[in-house]
């Protein structure tokens, strides 16, 4: 399978890349590792007129504190998120989920904020940003902004950055009082079936994967935790408002099903009541 | 577009189409066929190389992408006298594989991981190669060949006729 023919932008800075897509418009992608968006592209389901390879962008990989939040790169890969001991300390949830995407060899390229710009209800990165109340730093041509992870994903495949905007930075909180990760698969590789991610701070948040048209929060779960329920009785309310696909792995009912049964695993990793 | 980039240590410039996948530019620009083409879809690893010593599935690359980074593959393996590296002699003493189709990306992934961990456990090894896929040999007589090429570093002895 290959690719559409396209025009081929390589991006010294994110201010060059921000000035590509301001110049294509929708016409261009942005190309960070290229885990999600190649395979579109090799199935046609994707067909840039510009890519713009952010390849050669050097200063959007790091991770370091900042106050009580931990300021990833969008362009720190998957690999390095999954084996940093610094982001094992005090960001475990996120290195945690990170070991579960993909394999090795999609690990070595895929970046977090390819992941979270490309907004897919299946990834597992999502759900944890979303559940650590994470933040989102995108830059445009006329600066920085911020966009709270639960404001961010908006449709399928959908997110709040404009055409010209490029994800810079991810922030979350740092440490936290406990967490829970769960993703059900029928092979070691595969997308989840249903998947959970469950971060302990102020309050508890819980983000699930494959349960809407895109990465969301069991809010209902959230809110009964809140009022004080257990997480047997929280649990209970993990498919409320959830509109899940029908594939070939799972029908609707079957996602409902996984999503009470990982949401209370995953609270009880995290050490809820 | 023009591209320059370095496969096995060879540096060489070639005009291509920034659709290229690094795949197909390995087989057909630089005609080392040593990398297989398997699913096309990033899930079963016959593609894999090696990028900066990393492991990555090469239809899932860009050939544009390599552009700066040095690119290894399984033709690298052996030494320029034929003998084989300690990856490749565990394949063949532990029978690592029946048809071969795999094999090229199963012995670049195994490389990948022998650098980074020297003597993984079973676990290790498993995991590692998650993302690469053999229908033949059931995975165990694999997790035998890198446990022979973790204790034999040194590759092939004398002994043992390559």
């Amino acid at each position: 399978m290959i690719p559409a023919p396209f025009d081929y932008v390589r991006a010294g800075s994110a201010e060059e890349a921000i000035a590509a897509l301001a110049e294509h418009g929708d016409e261009a992608k942005l190309l960070a590792g290229g885990q999600s968006l190649l395979p579109l592209m090799k199935l046609r389901l994707a067909t840039p007129a510009v890519l713009v390879d952010l390849g050669a962008v050097g200063d959007l990989a790091y991770a370091r504190e900042e106050g009580d939040s931990i300021a990833i790169g969008a362009l720190t890969r998957h690999r390095t998120l999954e084996t940093s001991p610094f982001l094992r300390e005090h960001a475990p949830l996120l290195a945690h989920a990170a070991h579960h995407v993909g394999d090795p060899q999609v690990r070595n390229r895929g970046t977090i904020g390819g992941s979270i710009a490309h907004g897919d209800a299946a990834s597992d990165l999502p759900a944890a940003v979303l559940a650590m109340g994470g933040t989102l730093v995108v830059q445009g041509p006329g600066g920085r902004r911020e966009i709270a992870a639960r404001d961010f994903f908006l449709g399928f495949l959908e997110t709040a950055l404009a055409p010209d905007e490029l994800l810079v930075e991810i922030r979350v909180p740092k440490g936290g009082g406990g967490w829970g990760f769960e993703k059900f698969t029928r092979r070691a590789q595969d997308w989840a079936i249903v998947g959970v991610a469950v971060h302990r701070g102020a309050t508890t948040g819980v983000g699930l994967v494959n349960m809407a048209a895109t990465p969301v929060r069991a809010v209902a779960v959230e809110e009964a935790l809140a009022a004080g329920a257990s997480a047997a009785e929280a649990a209970a309310l993990a498919a409320e408002g959830m509109d899940p696909s029908a594939d070939i792995h799972a029908s609707p009912d079957y996602r409902r099903h996984l999503a009470r049964v990982l949401v209370r695993r995953a609270l009880e990793a995290a050490g809820v009541p | 577009m023009q591209v320059t980039i370095t496969v096995n240590g060879e540096t060489a410039t070639h005009d291509v189409e920034p659709r290229l996948l690094l795949v197909h530019y390995l087989r057909e620009v630089r005609r080392l066929t040593g990398t297989h083409v398997g699913c096309d879809t990033s899930n079963c690893g016959a593609c894999t190389v090696l990028l900066d010593g990393d492991a990555v599935k090469s239809c899932t690359v860009l050939a544009v992408q390599a552009v700066g980074h040095d690119v290894a593959t399984v033709e690298s393996l052996a030494r320029p006298d034929g003998t084989f590296s300690p990856v490749q002699e565990g394949f063949r003493q532990e029978h690592g594989l029946q048809c071969g189709y795999c094999t090229p990306g199963m012995l670049m992934a195994c490389t990948a991981l022998l650098t980074e961990n020297p003597d993984p456990t079973d676990d290790e090894i498993r995991e590692a190669l998650e993302g690469n896929l053999c229908r033949c040999t059931g995975y165990q007589m694999i997790l035998d060949a890198v446990h022979w090429a973790a204790a034999h570093p040194d590759g092939p002895s004398p002994a043992v006729p390559a």
